[in-house]
């Protein structure tokens, strides 16, 4: 599997998903710069972490309309698997490919942390070789990851069992006061996923955990 | 020629920006207000076409970029300056 790294002036998880496909996994990985418009080379897409164009106007807002987004679009819409991490989910959910909202933190504050997050759906390519309900410590980082939709949509996301993700319940356990705890959600084909946990930054145990290096090795269909 | 938008969040989106705003102002005293909403204001200058044509450019802005259509509502007012 080819897996190509969206890189946006201001994105800063890049390196850290790089090196994950790169030496931890020893697949095939390219950071591709957002002017590219042809990813058909690619069998998957990352979109990283970061602060792409600053976050002005709206976290993901001016991102959504880089070249690259079209081609985006189109490789998501013909099934090919799309993972966008913190600002790239937030990217996902401006360019429509994943719905709600990801607004301000429920208490104004940019949270930099461990959280515990419980697999939900394990139906999807990035949770396939996880066990529902299990529990996995990553870092968040960010300001606006307090997930809202409407109720039909906060629903039809739980019916159709598009929540891959959710904070745990306990005690310190929705920090940014996510909807239905939500911290990861798929589309309706279910190759895209947006999630606003980094397991890229969890994928060693020197960094305190390496929870996270099994979405990745779900994706690309290793235990 | 100008452009004044107003964004701000639909009713019912809760805005913990506008939320702790007025906890700071009842905390200094001042009362009687029943809630605080934060949005964005915006300025776009026009040279040298109509007052209908800035009024499309601008609801076309908001449409497509200014304003996420989920979250946020948005009105302007096209001024001569």
């Amino acid at each position: 599997m080819h897996f190509a790294v969206i890189v946006f002036p201001g994105s800063n998880c890049d390196h850290d998903a790089y090196h994950v496909f790169r030496h931890i996994l020893d697949v095939p990985v390219d950071f591709v710069w957002h002017r590219e418009t042809d990813l058909k080379k690619y069998d998957a897409i990352l979109i990283p972490g970061g602060f792409s164009y600053g976050d002005y106007l709206r976290t993901g807002a001016i991102a959504r309309f880089s070249p690259v987004m079209e081609s985006i679009i189109k490789e998501a819409n013909a099934g090919k698997p799309v993972f966008g991490i913190c600002n790239g989910f937030q990217i996902l959910i401006e360019s429509g490919l994943l719905p709600g909202a990801l607004i301000v933190n429920q208490d104004v504050r940019f949270l930099s942390q461990n959280v515990s997050i419980e697999v939900d759906s394990t139906n999807s390519i990035y949770t396939r070789s996880l066990k529902k309900g299990r529990r996995l410590t990553m870092p968040i980082a960010h300001k606006q990851g307090n997930f809202i939709a409407d109720e039909d949509t906060l629903n039809m996301l739980q019916d159709e069992d598009r929540i891959a993700f959710r904070y745990y319940k306990g005690r310190n356990g929705n920090p940014n006061g996510s909807k239905k705890r939500i911290a990861g959600i798929l589309n309706k084909k279910r190759n895209v996923l947006g999630m606003m946990p980094h397991p890229e930054r969890a994928a060693e145990s020197i960094l305190g955990s390496d929870d996270g290096i099994d979405i990745f090795k779900s994706i690309i269909g290793v235990t | 020629m100008k452009a004044k938008i107003y964004i701000s969040y639909k009713e019912g989106i809760l805005d913990p920006q506008g939320k702790t705003v007025s906890h700071a102002l009842d905390a200094i005293g001042i009362k009687k207000i029943n809630s605080v909403r934060m949005g964005k204001y915006i300025e776009m200058e026009f040279n040298g076409i109509s007052k209908d044509k800035a009024s499309e450019i601008t609801d076309e802005s908001c449409r497509k970029l200014l304003a996420n259509p989920n979250t946020e509502t948005y009105t302007f007012e096209i001024v001569e300056k």
